[in-house]
């Protein structure tokens, strides 16, 4: 039973780099919008952009998803096809609700 | 006290239900005398009931399902009589009320209670010995999920004798679902027992992933899996994935019914069509949960009874990953007529024909598999070629109903009811009666008696176009489906012709009683001593018939997809080491009934309301789980010379075979 903790754990420079960017990533999004020097649309968008990179440093950062080994290999591939479902379940959900009630209620 | 239930809610002015309980009841009387007389309690206690062993719990969730088929089916027969009797106006024998709980109660057994357990069943049989591994990863989780199974089961038939089952149709749509409309306890036990039961299926997907990810012999690769395992792997990522929906959209029906809470009522803010947008999105995986096992098994028989290699293996596997994938963005077909936007419906029935072409591939793969081979002619043969043939009908019914508007026609209509039962009696059962003849041999250590078997086949085939077919026509002149009685001159012959072939049906399930019967008496001369009665390709054959406990003395080595052929081919196979390392395996354990008991009261004390028994029920699962956590003796370890004792008894049964044999 031992090789239940052999799971990589990252390096002291790996989570500092993580914290670093998760900062940054943090930081200019919510400058963009205290400042409100800039338009909605680019403002929303770009806190779009901003959360889904945020979203891919922390798996790789401080949840050791990976490609290297077979593994990272298999719990990246389980959280894509999760993240597939759910995007098409939920997503077509909404698509589905929304245009009967648009045929139904207007 | 006893919150809802009164002495009425026993229905003994019902003819039909009294006589079936005492059949029942006499049955149940006679079994435990006979236990009792033979001694056997302890035996059934000791090695079936708290076993851990995937081969025995396997064993039992088939039981489980051929009890149940038993219980669908005469469900089955009592409908196309009714209908058949009830024409031009006569009312038939079935009153309305008690006809609409036949309904809902065959579909929900034959989905959940029949083919699910029979699925499982050969998935907890088969997929660890076709790995080469010793059990699954959770042994403990894999006899809790059984008796989830069983304590879902239950609740339905206990619902025949005390109360009712739901008469809503299988699907149990609000607002007819609702409190309003369905105010006895009908849809409670339906919840219930899917609920339960939807549980266990969870874990044994949650369990047998884990399984074949993490427990698979040295040399092993993914794309080294014998099909059936690669098709169940699929099947239960499908389970991971959709499962929680099914348990989710029950949930909130059970807080609308319980709490008064307003999900899928018409009024407040509720909104049914959500229901039915999240039973189908579990609702559709799942009919692929079914079928994609039963691909599995008809690939397994033709590849070993052409004695050839599975043409396209990893083509094989792909289609059904594309399937599984496809499986997940079609469900909106079983709701076009719900009045979504031309384009919701244009994109759904869109992804449903191109889901058809992943199964066509598997089709051209088959018959390229068979090409040139020598097909041996054997029970398991016959069911793959009339799923064949039976399947490719119902799969081009399918994806003329995926044109939203032929779909508009025939929705609901008897044309439809005659696809799906075209796909999945033609489809999911035939591979599961498939792969029960092909491995029956290893489970039981006996073959099954071919005479029968054909002829059980036989029934079936003739029986279910018999049955079947007219109803595509009666779709056609405009019969819907969940009708109790009719009164139009041109549908009498048909119904009439739908009748006559059920009961050919049943002289098929006859058939196959007889068959468990005369196999069972010929048990000594039908031996399968060599354990590998097929000559088969893959690892399961390896061991004895049946299995040693512990699968494999030593842990195979694995380069190729074809595993045992490849060991047979270079002289490996029957090798006798010189010495065995002791085995770890897991202690047997009640605590996984305990717990299916305790929530099969929990689920009666909610359907009634008796909620001092719910807490008493809850509690005492969780006591019993804990106490489970909290053990440490569970497991063993086999000793040396008893694995040589075993392994010599088994090799010496092959030398003798191969001498009788030369």
């Amino acid at each position: 039973m031992s090789s239940q903790n052999d799971a990589a754990h990252g390096s002291v420079k790996s989570y500092a780099v993580g914290f670093l960017l998760s900062v940054v990533l943090t930081v200019v999004p919510f400058w963009l919008v205290m400042s409100g020097g800039f338009d909605k649309w680019t403002t929303v968008i770009t806190i779009l952009v901003f959360a889904v990179v945020q979203i891919a440093v922390h798996l790789k950062y401080f949840l050791h998803l990976t490609l290297t080994n077979e593994e990272g290999r298999l719990n990246t591939l389980t959280f894509l096809f999760s993240a597939l479902i759910i995007v098409l379940v939920v997503g077509l959900s909404i698509w589905i609700i929304y245009a009967s009630n648009a045929m139904m209620m207007h | 006290m006893l919150g809802k239930l009164t002495l009425d809610a026993i229905p003994y002015h019902e003819p039909i239900i009294v006589v079936t309980l005492a059949v029942v009841g006499v049955v149940g009387l006679l079994l435990a005398v006979a236990l009792t007389k033979y001694k056997k309690w302890g035996y059934l206690w000791r090695e079936w009931i708290t076993s851990v062993d995937h081969k025995r719990l396997g064993i039992m969730y088939i039981i489980l399902a051929l009890v149940m088929l038993l219980r669908g089916f005469a469900d089955a027969i009592m409908m196309r009589t009714q209908l058949a009797v009830a024409t031009g106006g006569a009312e038939g024998y079935l009153p309305p009320e008690h006809y609409d709980q036949i309904f809902t109660a065959h579909g929900v057994i034959m989905i959940i209670f029949m083919a699910m357990p029979f699925m499982i069943g050969l998935m907890n049989i088969v997929v660890p010995m076709q790995i080469g591994t010793r059990d699954v990863a959770f042994p403990f989780l894999n006899n809790l999920s059984f008796w989830l199974a069983v304590s879902g089961a239950l609740l339905v038939n206990i619902s025949l004798g005390v109360g009712e089952f739901a008469k809503t149709g299988w699907v149990a749509y609000p607002p007819l679902s609702g409190l309003n409309y369905s105010p006895g306890v009908g849809v409670d036990y339906y919840i219930w027992a899917l609920q339960i039961s939807g549980i266990g299926t969870t874990l044994t997907g949650v369990n047998f992933l884990a399984t074949v990810i993490k427990m698979r012999t040295p040399g092993m690769k993914l794309m080294h899996m014998p099909i059936f395992t690669w098709t169940c792997t699929w099947a239960n990522i499908l389970i991971v994935a959709s499962f929680p929906i099914l348990t989710g959209a029950l949930a909130m029906l059970t807080l609308d019914r319980y709490l008064d809470f307003h999900f899928f009522t018409n009024d407040l803010g509720g909104n049914s069509m959500m229901y039915i947008n999240l039973f189908w999105a579990w609702g559709h995986p799942e009919v692929y949960i079914l079928v994609l096992p039963a691909f599995g098994i008809f690939s397994e028989v033709i590849s070993t009874f052409t004695g050839k290699r599975l043409f396209g293996y990893k083509s094989m596997v792909l289609a059904s990953g594309a399937i599984s994938v496809l499986g997940f963005i079609v469900w909106l077909h079983h709701f076009f007529t719900m009045g979504s936007s031309a384009n919701v419906n244009a994109f759904f029935g869109v992804t449903t024909m191109i889901i058809a072409v992943p199964t066509g591939v598997k089709l051209f793969n088959w018959l390229f598999t068979m090409y040139r081979g020598r097909l041996r002619f054997t029970t398991p043969v016959l069911w793959t070629l009339g799923f064949m043939v039976t399947f490719t009908i119902g799969g081009m019914t399918g994806v003329l109903l995926s044109v939203p508007g032929a779909d508009y026609v025939l929705h609901n209509s008897l044309f439809l009811i005659a696809h799906f039962h075209n796909t999945i009696i033609g489809g999911a059962v035939f591979g599961y009666l498939a792969g029960f003849a092909y491995w029956f041999p290893k489970a039981m250590g006996y073959t099954l008696d071919e005479k029968w078997g054909k002829r059980a086949f036989w029934c079936w085939q003739i029986g279910f176009y018999c049955a079947f077919m007219p109803l595509y026509v009666l779709g056609f002149l405009g019969m819907t489906r969940r009708l109790n009685h009719s009164d139009n001159p041109d549908w009498n012959i048909w119904l009439y012709i739908a009748c006559v072939g059920a009961f050919i049906i049943a002289l098929g399930i006859a058939c196959q009683l007889i068959q468990l019967y005369v196999s069972y008496r010929n048990r000594e001369q039908n031996r399968d001593l060599t354990g590998d009665p097929w000559n088969g390709h893959t690892l399961e054959w390896a061991s004895a018939s049946p299995p040693q406990f512990y699968n494999f003395a030593v842990e195979p080595k694995v380069d190729d997809i074809d595993a045992f052929t490849e060991m047979k081919e270079r002289g490996h196979a029957y090798h006798r080491p010189d010495s065995y390392a002791p085995i770890h395996m897991p202690k047997n354990t009640g605590v996984g009934f305990v717990m299916g008991m305790l929530l099969t009261a929990a689920g009666f004390g909610a359907v009634w309301h008796i909620w001092w028994l719910v807490i008493a029920a809850l509690l005492g699962t969780l006591a019993a789980f804990l106490v489970r956590c909290y053990d440490n003796d569970v497991d063993y370890y086999v000793q040396p010379d008893e694995i040589e004792r075993i392994e010599d008894a088994h090799l010496t049964a092959v030398q003798l075979d191969n001498t009788l044999k030369a």
